[in-house]
């Protein structure tokens, strides 16, 4: 599904990104300490994916989520996919009741080669975070990439997500995308 | 409408993955189910429930995308993400691998077996799709290498009585084939889809094929042979195939499968937004240019997106689902003057 450029070595395509502030952590609002009272997901909490609770199953079925859409890491930079504006939070809708997350993001260059991979990073992060009623669609946002269409066709097709997923190299560079950093 | 798809009965047919694909074999009396956890299992009747006879699990390394009975029933093709095609020969309930095909670079996306049963099909991501002949010995050789479309090939489906194979692509594409001159060409391409096409499916007079896409409609395709009273118009001896319906603005999501009932004539089709829903041709409409009416529609079929409808090929109105969710669903349709 991904070329195969990798992680590390070789010439950066964008040697200079420009680096963006990091938002605070997102503050736990009072209704959502109280375990009884149903909370929805909104648009926050998908970008800082924290906790996600299935409907009905219950106080106890809260998912305490290690990371976070806006701490995904880029493949080349040693930066947060936040730090460098490819993911905003404007930039996520999500519907509770509608059961529908969808994320736009913003490649640092036109011609970024590693788009794909960072889709499908932020794919398989909402894929692993969420309950499993969701229909997730993650495209470029657009206008800001030269192949827009076919990248955004490739991260909305899951059969070629399932057969990517299943490659143990691919797998394992979408993970340290996925992976805290020291 | 509502009551017009009763759910029989419900099976967690692949825990923890995805059930991709289900086949009758042309009894009616087995299904196959394939799946994200590598194997295949076979469903078989035992009074009111259906029960796993065999899993087949030793034959690939990777998701199994499709599963298809050959014509007498005996065998059963599979065709996986790890570029194989396993052919599996049935002994009463016990199914054993005699061949193992290759040659895909890379996913194998289908496979399917012409009605003579002479002939196998089989396509994949690296844009190809091959015909292989079957001799008495079981040995099979891959007779032609068909390169037309210039994407991913998701699905196959031979025509139900003649030599026409059909193909579904990422290219937005249906492509069919004759064998001519000891050689398999490209006899046409079926333009008019705006995004991937996931499935096809011939009437069962195979004047007409159906096909479904990521845009989110099916399209009705029918057959116009040379000197064809319409005046549409052929090249040479070779048969025009024209787009005369489009069913939009009913599902809400890609549309995965698209299933034509052999004996009832019912058109359903599994859709990304959970549910199953099932069209008839308006009988007063005009042939060349049908209409459809959505005759039943279970909107939370499944809790995930569905992704094959499979008619059973003997009993009027079963029909059998599966899901994302790893679940396998058979329902019972009521033809619509019967609510």
């Amino acid at each position: 599904m991904v070329g195969s450029g990798g992680m590390g070595g070789g010439l950066l395509e964008n040697a200079n990104p420009l680096i963006y502030e990091r938002s605070g952590d997102r503050p736990v609002t009072a209704g959502e300490e109280d375990e009884q009272v149903p909370d929805s997901i909104d648009a926050r909490e998908i970008f800082d994916i924290r906790r996600c609770r299935e409907r009905g199953l219950g106080a106890s079925s809260f998912l305490h989520l290690a990371h976070l859409i806006r701490s995904i890491n880029d493949p080349e930079h040693p930066l947060t996919l936040e730090e460098l504006n490819v993911v905003e939070q404007v930039r996520v809708q999500v519907s509770d009741p509608e059961s529908t997350v969808a994320v736009a993001f913003t490649p640092t260059i036109p011609h970024c080669s590693m788009a794909t991979l960072i889709g499908l990073s932020i794919k398989v992060k909402l894929l692993r975070s969420l309950p499993q009623r969701f229909k997730m669609d993650v495209h470029i946002t657009p206008g800001t990439h030269a192949s827009e269409h076919a990248v955004n066709k490739q991260l909305a097709d899951k059969e070629r997500v399932a057969a990517a997923l299943e490659n143990t190299h691919l797998l394992e560079v979408v993970n340290q995308c996925l992976s805290a950093r020291s | 409408m509502k009551d017009s798809l009763v759910l029989l009965s419900r099976i967690l047919a692949h825990p923890d993955s995805r059930c991709w694909f289900l086949a009758w074999n042309p009894a009616g009396t087995l299904l196959a189910s394939c799946g994200g956890d590598r194997s295949v299992r076979i469903w078989g009747r035992e009074g009111d429930s259906w029960v796993c006879k065999s899993v087949l699990c030793e034959g690939h390394q990777r998701t199994v995308r499709k599963v298809a009975w050959s014509p007498c029933g005996n065998y059963l093709a599979s065709a996986s993400f790890d570029a194989t095609t396993c052919i599996w020969k049935k002994n009463e309930d016990d199914f054993e691998c005699v061949t193992t095909l290759e040659g895909h670079e890379n996913e194998v996306k289908s496979v399917a077996w012409a009605p003579s049963g002479n002939l196998l099909a089989t396509c994949s991501r690296d844009k190809s799709v091959w015909v292989w002949e079957v001799d008495e010995e079981d040995e099979y050789e891959c007779v032609s290498v068909l390169n037309s479309h210039t994407q991913d090939v998701k699905h196959v489906v031979w025509h139900p009585s003649q030599e026409l194979l059909a193909s579904a692509s990422y290219d937005d594409t249906v492509k069919l084939y004759r064998e001519e001159e000891d050689d398999w060409v490209c006899r046409a391409t079926l333009e008019g889809h705006e995004s991937t096409v996931w499935s096809l499916a011939f009437d069962p007079s195979g004047q007409r094929l159906a096909s479904c896409s990521d845009d989110r409609t099916v399209r009705i395709w029918r057959q116009y042979l040379p000197g064809n009273e319409q005046g549409v118009a052929c090249s040479g001896s070779e048969a025009s195939w024209k787009c005369i319906c489009t069913l939009s603005g009913f599902h809400s999501r890609t549309i995965y499968d698209v299933a034509w009932c052999q004996l009832t004539g019912a058109l359903a089709t599994a859709c990304g937004d959970d549910a199953i829903r099932v069209f008839e041709e308006d009988p007063s409409s005009d042939p060349q240019q049908p209409t459809f009416s959505l005759t039943a529609h279970v909107p939370q079929a499944h809790s995930q997106d569905v992704n094959c409808v499979a008619w059973n090929p003997k009993e009027r109105g079963l029909l059998a689902s599966c899901s994302d969710d790893g679940e396998l669903a058979f329902w019972k349709y009521q033809p619509s003057e019967a609510i």
